[in-house]
C-alpha cells in the first residue's frame, strides 16, 4: 500500500469525533488555580500606584501580581527563531499601559467568583497620556509608544524605539524610476486593510504545574512548543532547562497561536505559588488582547505599456503594529516580495516600507502573514489597469505572470523550478462561469451577478533559518515511533508525515505511532507556521525514515551474515537479493537488536532549506450583488491550487476550503472597528462576523500540481496561501458588478450602496 | 440548590449557584465534548440535547434543567458516531473543536426533519460555526451521510 496521495483518515479522526477530552482544558488537573488578568481601561497610561492589599483578602484568592513582582527584562511574545526579528518590548507586567487591554495586573484564586470580585478590589491610581491611534501619525511623532531606555533590537530590521518604529526599509531591483517614466500608462492607488482576527473555536489557553521533578511544566495550545519554552524562561528570568513545554490537540491556531499569547501569566502564578494554574481566555479576550492581523495601507504604483506589457511596480506598505512589535519586521516583507513575484517578467521592482507602533492590541500572525494584505492590493490594483488598458484581466495576468523555470528578482532571487500557475488561472477560469457572467449580467431582479479573478503565492517554510525536526523510534515486533516537534493544530500534519514516513518504511500507516508535541521528549521544530510542516519537516521525514531503512537493513544484514548492500529491506523483512529465502523478520531484528551491544533503532533528523519554494492559486468568485442594499451574495468560489504534490487530496482540499472561507470572511464581513479613545468594539462574535455556512456559496477547489524537486515527494505547502485569493477577487466582482471601486476592507453592503449613489451623482 | 435530571441515561444530581450554566455544569459532570466558544450564543459549540431539543448550554440554567433528559456526544454513541465517522472519511473533521457541539445538532437535525434537503440542512445548522472547514467538506459529510440514511441526494 502507497499512502502519498491518498485520502486516509487523520490520526486523530476517531478522538475527535468522539468527542474524546484531548484538549488543553479537559486534561488540565482539577485543582488549577483560575488564573485572570486586570486590563488597562486607557490606550495609554502610566501606573501611578496600585494597591492590592484589599484584593487579597476575598476569600479564595491565592496570589496577585503586579509589575513590581516581575523580571525587568525586555522580551518579545513573537513565535521566531532566535534571534528573533521581533523588537524586546514586552515586560511580563509593566507600569506603562500601551492599548486599552494592557495587563494591569495577575490574580489567582481557588475559584472564579473569588478572582473575579478580587480584579475588582485592585485600586490602580492611572496618570492618563494622549494616545496615537492612527499609524499615520506614528512615525516621528513626539509621543512615544516605547520611550523605555530597556527597549532593544536584536536584529538590523530598521527598528527605532525613538522614532515608533518597528522596522522600515527599502528593498528594490532595477531602475525603477527611470522604467516608470517609459512607461505608456502609469496607475498609483492606496487599499486599507483590517487588524482582522484568527477566531480560532479555541481561545487562548494554558495550564501550567510544577513535575515530578520540581521543572515547570507549561501544557498549551499552542503553534510554537520550543519558542514558548524560551518566551517563559525569558519572562520569567529563569533557566530555560527549568520549563517544559508540552503541545496536546489544539483547536484551531491559524498563527493567532504563533505568539505566546497565553502561557507566561499561569507560569508566573505556578511558579510563584507551586501550584498548577490555568488560564481560559474568553472570546472577548481572543478580541481584544490577542495577535490579529496587520492592519496595512498598502500603496502601490504600477507601470505597464499598451500592449499590456507589466513593465514595474513601486509599493509602499503603512503597517500597524500596535502597542507591541510582535512579528511586524517579518510580516511585512511579505507583503512586498509575496505579491509582485506572481508577475516576474517586470523589469523592476521597489518595496519600501514602515511598520509603526501606535496605542492598539498589538498585531501578530495570522495565515497569510502580509502577503494577503499585498495581494489584495495588487491583485485589486491589476484589475485596476486591466480596465485602463482595455485588456480582459485574465489575459493581462496570462501575459505577465511568473511561469515555471523563471527568475523572480522579487521573491529573493529564486527560481520558480516548481509553478503552475498557468495552468491554475486556466483550470479556476474553466470551473467557473466566467465565460457565462463575466464582466457582470443584470439578473432582472434588482440583482446582478458578475465574476471576479485572483492570482496568490506563499512560500514553504522560512530558508535558512527554520528548522524541521522528527525521531523515528523502532519498537517491539516491529512498530515505529514518529516523534515530532511541529505542531498539528487541526492541518493533520502528524498525519501526512505519517504517510511519508510509511512509504518510505514500506509499512502500513497503523504501524506508525504519532507523538508530538513534547520539548522534552521531541526532536527541536521552530514549529508550525510559516506554512512550514509539510515541506520542511516532510523532508525532515524522508530523510530520517531513510535512515532508519538503512539501519534496519544494517542490523538484518548482520544477522544474515552477509554485507549490508548484498540485502534489501521490504518493510517486513530484511532479505539477500540473491537469495530471498535467507531472510530476518522485523520484529526479529528488533529482538536481537533489542538484547545485543546495537540496542534501540533510532534516528534524529533535523532539517534546514535554502529555499522557500512558493505555492501558486487562483481564485474566481461568483457573486450576486443587491443594487438595492448592496448585499453580496457568493454564489461559487472556484479555486486551483498548485501545492506541488498533494500528499493527502482530503485534508488538502478542506485546508483550501477553509482559508477560502476565512478570506471570504476578511472580504465581506470582518471588522475590527475602535472608539476614538481606542475601546475595541468588536469583542464578540455578536459584533464580529465571521461567515456561516449560509455565507459561503458553494466551494469547489482543484489541484493542478507542479513537482518540486526538493520538496517531500515534490510537495510544497498550502495551509496559508488559501486565505489570499477572496478579497481581491470579490473587491474586482464588485467592482465589475456595478462599478463601485472598494479599496478599504471589509467590502460591507453600506460602502457598496455609498459607492453606488457617489456614481449616480457625478 | 440541587437539581435532579437525567444525563445520557443516568440519574444525576448536583448542587448548583443561581447563576452556573448548564455548559458548566456538564463540564463539571465530565462531559468534555461540551465546548465553549463564544459566550454568546453565536457559535454552536455548547449544542446539547434537552428534552429532545438541541439547546446551546452557555445560555441555559443549570436550575432550568432540574427534572429534564439531558444528551451529550458522551451519551448519543452509533447514533453520532455514525455521521462522525462521514467527517473522519472526508477529513472534515479538521482541529475538531466545532466538532462535538455540530454532530449533536446533526443529529437532532435528523431527529427532527421529515423532509430534508440541501437549504433546509444548512438553514439547520447555520447556528454550529466552524473556522476551520470552510463548512464544504461538513456539507460533503452530511451528503453521504443522509444518503445512506434516507437514500436522498441533497
Ligand atoms: S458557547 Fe454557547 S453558543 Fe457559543
Ligand atoms: S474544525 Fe476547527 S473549528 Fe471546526
Amino acid at each position: 500500500m502507497k499512502y502519498v496521495n491518498t485520502s486516509i483518515r487523520k490520526k486523530d479522526a476517531i478522538q475527535l469525533v468522539t468527542g474524546q477530552p484531548v484538549y488543553t482544558e479537559d486534561i488540565a488537573p482539577k485543582n488549577c488555580l483560575v488564573v485572570k488578568l486586570l486590563k488597562s481601561p486607557y490606550a495609554n497610561a502610566i501606573i501611578k500606584s496600585i494597591d492590592t492589599s484589599i484584593a487579597e483578602k476575598v476569600p479564595g484568592v491565592v496570589k496577585i501580581v503586579t509589575y513590581k513582582d516581575v523580571s525587568q527584562k525586555r522580551f518579545t511574545l513573537a513565535g521566531q527563531t532566535y534571534p528573533e526579528a521581533s523588537p524586546c518590548d514586552r515586560l511580563l507586567l509593566d507600569k506603562h499601559l500601551r492599548y486599552v487591554g494592557d495587563n494591569v495586573a495577575i490574580v489567582a484564586g481557588e475559584n472564579e467568583k473569588a478572582v473575579l470580585k478580587a480584579l475588582k478590589l485592585i485600586k490602580v491610581e492611572y496618570e492618563v497620556l494622549t494616545p496615537i491611534l492612527d499609524p499615520k501619525e506614528a512615525k516621528d511623532n513626539e509621543i512615544l509608544i516605547h520611550p523605555e531606555e530597556s527597549w532593544f533590537a536584536q536584529c538590523p530590521v530598521g527598528a527605532d524605539n525613538k522614532r515608533n518604529l518597528v522596522a522600515s526599509g527599502c528593498d528594490e531591483d532595477g531602475d525603477v524610476d527611470r522604467i516608470m517614466s517609459e512607461c505608456d500608462v502609469v496607475i498609483e492607488r492606496t487599499y486599507k486593510t483590517k487588524a482582522v482576527q484568527q477566531a480560532m473555536m479555541e481561545t487562548f489557553r494554558t495550564y501550567t504545574e510544577m513535575d515530578n521533578y520540581g521543572r515547570l511544566k507549561v501544557v498549551s495550545s499552542t503553534q510554537i512548543p520550543f519558542h514558548v519554552r524560551r518566551i517563559v524562561a525569558n519572562a520569567l528570568g529563569i533557566e530555560k532547562s527549568k520549563v517544559r513545554v508540552v503541545k496536546p490537540r489544539i483547536g484551531g491556531g491559524f498563527g493567532a497561536k504563533q505568539s505566546a499569547i497565553s502561557e507566561i501569566y499561569p507560569a508566573i502564578i505556578t511558579y510563584l505559588t507551586g501550584r498548577p494554574a490555568m488560564i481560559i481566555f474568553t472570546r472577548e479576550e481572543s478580541q481584544t488582547i490577542s495577535s490579529p492581523r496587520h492592519a496595512m495601507e498598502v500603496t502601490v504604483k504600477i507601470g505597464a505599456d499598451k500592449d499590456g506589457r507589466i513593465r514595474v511596480c513601486d509599493m509602499y506598505a503603512l503597517s500597524n503594529s500596535g502597542a507591541y512589535g510582535e512579528h511586524g519586521p517579518t510580516t511585512v516583507g511579505l507583503t512586498g516580495h509575496k505579491s509582485m513575484a506572481l508577475y516576474s517578467k517586470m523589469e523592476a521592482f521597489r518595496f519600501k516600507y514602515d511598520v509603526v507602533y501606535t496605542n492598539v492590541m498589538s498585531a501578530g500572525a495570522y495565515r497569510g502573514y502580509g502577503a494577503t494584505q499585498g495581494i489584495f492590493a495588487l491583485e485589486s490594483c491589476i484589475d485596476e489597469l486591466a480596465e485602463i488598458l482595455k485588456i480582459d484581466p485574465i489575459k493581462l495576468r496570462f501575459q505577465n505572470m511568473t511561469r515555471e523555470g523563471m527568475l523572480m528578482p522579487a521573491y529573493y532571487g529564486e527560481t520558480a523550478n516548481a509553478c503552475a500557475l498557468d495552468r491554475c488561472l486556466e483550470k479556476a477560469k474553466e470551473m467557473s462561469n466566467w465565460d457565462k457572467y463575466y464582466p457582470a449580467k443584470d439578473m432582472g431582479n434588482g440583482k446582478i451577478r458578475a465574476m471576479g479573478a485572483a492570482l496568490a503565492m506563499q512560500s514553504s517554510s522560512i530558508s535558512n533559518i527554520d528548522i524541521g525536526g522528527m525521531t523515528l523510534k523502532l519498537g517491539d515486533g516491529g512498530f515505529y515511533n514518529m516523534i515530532v516537534g511541529c505542531t498539528d493544530m487541526g492541518t493533520g500534519c502528524d498525519t501526512i508525515l505519517a504517510q511519508m514516513v510509511a512509504d518510505i518504511l514500506d509499512t502500513e500507516i497503523d504501524n506508525i505511532s504519532t507523538f508530538g508535541v513534547d520539548t522534552d521528549v521531541s526532536p527541536y521544530d521552530s514549529g508550525s507556521y510559516a506554512s512550514s510542516t509539510t515541506y520542511l519537516t516532510g523532508r525532515a521525514a524522508i530523510k530520517c525514515a531513510n535512515l532508519m531503512r538503512e539501519k534496519i537493513v544494517e542490523v538484518g544484514s548482520g544477522i544474515l551474515e552477509k554485507e549490508a548492500s548484498e540485502c534489501e529491506f521490504d518493510g517486513k523483512f530484511v532479505f539477500e537479493s540473491e537469495n530471498v529465502e535467507n531472510k530476518v523478520s522485523l520484529a526479529d531484528i528488533v529482538t536481537k537488536a533489542q538484547s545485543s551491544p546495537v540496542g534501540q533503532l533510532m534516528v534524529t533528523v533535523s532539517e534546514q532549506s535554502t529555499v522557500s519554494p512558493p505555492p501558486f492559486m487562483a481564485g474566481v468568485v461568483e457573486i450576486e450583488l443587491d443594487k438595492e442594499t448592496g448585499v453580496v451574495e457568493i454564489i461559487n468560489f472556484s479555486a486551483c491550487v498548485d501545492c506541488g504534490t498533494v500528499i493527502n487530496p482530503n485534508l488538502a482540499r478542506v485546508q483550501a476550503e477553509g482559508g477560502i472561507v476565512q478570506g471570504i470572511g476578511m472580504a465581506l464581513s470582518e471588522d475590527v472597528v475602535y472608539s476614538k479613545e481606542g475601546r475595541d468594539y468588536s469583542n464578540s462574535f455578536m459584533e464580529y462576523k465571521i461567515p456561516s455556512r449560509l455565507d459561503m456559496g458553494e466551494i469547489s477547489v482543484e489541484f493542478e500540481s507542479s513537482y518540486e524537486p526538493t520538496g517531500p515527494f515534490g510537495a510544497k505547502s498550502i495551509g496559508e496561501i488559501v486565505i489570499n485569493t477572496p478579497s481581491p477577487a470579490i473587491c474586482n466582482a464588485i467592482y465589475n458588478a456595478v462599478g463601485v471601486r472598494i479599496r478599504e476592507l471589509p467590502a460591507t453592503p453600506v460602502k457598496i450602496v455609498e459607492g453606488i449613489l457617489e456614481k449616480e451623482n457625478m | 440548590m440541587v437539581v435532579s435530571f437525567k444525563l445520557n441515561g443516568i440519574k444525576r444530581e448536583a448542587i448548583v449557584e443561581a447563576d452556573t450554566t448548564l455548559y458548566k455544569l456538564l463540564r463539571e459532570l465530565g462531559c468534555y465534548s461540551v465546548k465553549c466558544g463564544c459566550e454568546t450564543t453565536n457559535c454552536g459549540l455548547c449544542t446539547v440535547i434537552v428534552n429532545n431539543k438541541s439547546v446551546l448550554s452557555c445560555a441555559v440554567l443549570a436550575l432550568d434543567v432540574d427534572g429534564a433528559e439531558i444528551e451529550t456526544l458522551e451519551g448519543l454513541e452509533s447514533e453520532a458516531l455514525e455521521f462522525g465517522l462521514c467527517m473522519a472519511d472526508e477529513g472534515s473533521e479538521q482541529c475538531g473543536f466545532c466538532n462535538t457541539g455540530f454532530i449533536v445538532n446533526v443529529v437532532m437535525m435528523m431527529r427532527e426533519l421529515d423532509e430534508i434537503d440541501r437549504e433546509s440542512v444548512k438553514k439547520y445548522l447555520a447556528g454550529n460555526l466552524c473556522r476551520c472547514t470552510g463548512y464544504q467538506g461538513q456539507l460533503r459529510a452530511l451528503e453521504k451521510f443522509i444518503e445512506r440514511k434516507r437514500g436522498i441526494k441533497i
